[in-house]
């Protein structure tokens, strides 16, 4: 990286970027050496930091006119759809825009699977990555108790509930998150204290995660170590910005589509009734984001195994970088990964469809098979699979299987042509 | 540096951190405390109840801490079935005669031991109650008989003031 030797050309540039290296942060950022093969997957970390900014300062204004109070929340929230200049755009941005940041996630957390982003040297970027994805599952779900709808209300009281699991110490932990008995108004004003601080944290960690990706540069679809700068490389500026521009458009795209022609398919008709801590809604589902989780919880029949299985199911991906034995980075080289990986796919998506179906008869079954697989996939096939499959002759470089020269590469190329 | 004035030092150190590990609690417990529930939620701690309309086969349902509480009048039927269950056949072994003090009366709370859903009124495999969550089934004594709950809805504290009228809590 070419940082270091960085100097402003005008006077009053060098004079500040002295005092501050802003300057040398912008040139680093600009001229950051990027693999020239990263496809459309690789877009949306832009589109993630697209979606962090649209939450956030579309969450700022409805803050201006939301009133966080277990009397006043319901109306206030009908108020900004009726009232409030723009604040039906406003919010129906901000609730859609939830589930455009998951989608974005997850979409952004299987490329990391697929391409094996999360292997040596970059564990601590997956870590981080995983922990703005428990963040942001955080402020998701008070988000969504936000408005005091009958939806609202219950999650809360399910998804607290869940804590009520842990042996000697959890009811009283429950009483302590809610500050009362119930699920009631000082648990509304903290939720909405937490749902406000949580984006900052997150934006933090992005730095971080950021930060962290700079230091051994992208992985890219070959998954090999390239030279940095080098002829497998271009710079950030004007390559990615443009091409990360252009998806961020199409996703756009797609965000609009929901927020002007299907705002509330994604939610719940139940969230429009006001909470009633009498009645429970005869079928309480969370948010699709969150189904396949809430499948796993539902699939065991103990109360805290089941509980324990939810959160295992998420921090098992922390330790993901050491469960995935292969040396070999990208399923590209990795026939046999790249099926289970396939299969992984499928199981989360039937996972999330019997999350959303109720938990009984076939459904459970389904929901059963579905839960052993996904830990399955994890905790024994990840890490016999390093051991035992054969992989494919990887290239040295990302030019090289392109203007060949190497016994070995045109398998190489053939394969990865075909992911493309 | 010698070993003596090593050891002095390391006094020092471990002494100051103490105090300032003891400082940090001091301070951090307040701030960890003010989220229990305060005084004006704990004084909402009794309700009374006039139960006088209520014919049996049929539950009340008030709220009582924020949660629902079921008073259930309970048929003579029900009382028996209640009662005939043998004790190994439950999940969590409680007698209906512990928790119903007069048979007829039913008194607990309304909230699955689950994850704290409304259970429905006759309703389940049981004929008792039913959770629509995630499908537990209690008895004609609100006791957990299948499904994922552990416990037997809990009954509260209540007593009858006098023939027409219950205080909870």
């Amino acid at each position: 990286m070419s940082d270091h030797d960085y100097r402003p050309k005008s006077r009053a540039g060098q004079w500040f970027n002295d005092r501050l290296p802003l300057l040398t942060l912008a040139n680093h950022l600009t001229d950051y050496p990027t693999p020239k093969n990263l496809n459309y997957w690789w877009t949306f970390g832009g589109i993630l930091t697209f979606c962090l900014i649209t939450q956030i300062v579309t969450g700022l204004t409805l803050a201006m006119h939301y009133i966080a109070h277990a009397d006043m929340a319901f109306e206030s929230v009908e108020h900004i759809m009726r009232d409030v200049n723009y604040g039906w755009l406003i919010r129906y941005i901000h609730a859609n825009g939830a589930s455009m940041f998951f989608l974005a996630v997850y979409i952004h957390i299987f490329r990391s699977l697929f391409y094996g982003s999360y292997k040596s040297p970059r564990e601590i970027i997956w870590i981080l990555g995983i922990i703005i994805y428990l963040l942001m599952m955080a402020a998701a779900f008070m988000g969504y108790v936000l408005p005091w709808g009958q939806m609202s209300f219950w999650g809360a009281t399910v998804i607290t509930n869940l804590f009520s699991a842990i042996p000697l110490v959890g009811e009283g932990i429950v009483t302590w998150l809610w500050g009362g008995y119930s699920v009631d108004n000082p648990t509304l004003t903290r939720f909405f204290t937490l749902h406000y601080l949580i984006p900052f944290l997150i934006l933090g960690l992005v730095v971080l995660h950021i930060w962290a990706l700079h230091v051994p540069g992208n992985n890219n679809p070959v998954g090999i170590d390239i030279k940095k700068p080098s002829k497998d490389t271009v710079p950030f500026h004007p390559y990615i910005v443009i091409k990360d521009g252009f998806a961020l458009l199409m996703f756009m795209i797609v965000f609009a589509f929901f927020v002007f022609y299907a705002p509330n398919i994604l939610g719940h008709a139940d969230n429009y009734i006001e909470a009633n801590p009498m009645v429970t809604p005869a079928h309480i589902v969370p948010e699709w984001y969150l189904l396949p989780f809430y499948a796993i919880l539902r699939s065991v029949p103990d109360k805290l195994l089941g509980v324990v299985a939810m959160l295992s199911a998420i921090l098992i991906l922390a330790v993901l970088p050491w469960l995935d034995t292969s040396k070999i980075r990208s399923a590209v080289f990795r026939p046999l990964y790249k099926q289970f990986y396939w299969i992984l796919v499928v199981d989360v998506l039937i996972l999330g469809y019997v999350g959303a179906m109720p938990a009984e008869g076939l459904y459970l079954l389904i929901a059963r098979v579905a839960t052993a697989y996904y830990f399955l996939h994890f905790l024994v096939i990840l890490p016999v699979l390093g051991f035992k499959e054969k992989t494919l002759p990887v290239p040295l470089s990302i030019t090289e299987p392109v203007l060949g020269g190497s016994p070995n590469l045109a398998a190489a190329r053939n394969k990865e042509s075909k992911i493309e | 540096m010698s070993g003596k004035k090593t050891k002095r030092r390391d006094f020092l150190f471990t002494a100051t951190t103490a105090v300032g590990a003891v400082g940090a609690a001091a301070v951090v417990w307040p701030m960890i405390d003010q989220m229990n529930p305060d005084a004006s939620v704990k004084a909402l701690a009794s309700t009374e109840v006039d139960v006088s309309s209520l014919t049996p086969g049929n539950t009340l349902t008030v709220l009582w801490r924020g949660k629902p509480v079921f008073i259930r009048r309970r048929t003579q039927e029900e009382i028996d079935e209640a009662r005939s269950v043998k004790m190994e056949d439950l999940i969590h072994p409680e007698k209906d005669e512990d928790r119903a003090k007069n048979p007829e009366w039913l008194v607990m709370l309304g909230v699955c031991t689950h994850l704290g859903c409304v259970p429905l009124n006759d309703k389940g495999d049981y004929n008792g109650w039913f959770c629509p969550c995630h499908g537990s089934h209690y008895d004609t004594s609100g006791r957990i008989r299948k499904g994922p709950a552990p416990w037997n809805m809990e009954v509260p504290k209540y007593e009858f003031v006098n023939a027409n009228t219950i205080k909870i809590g």
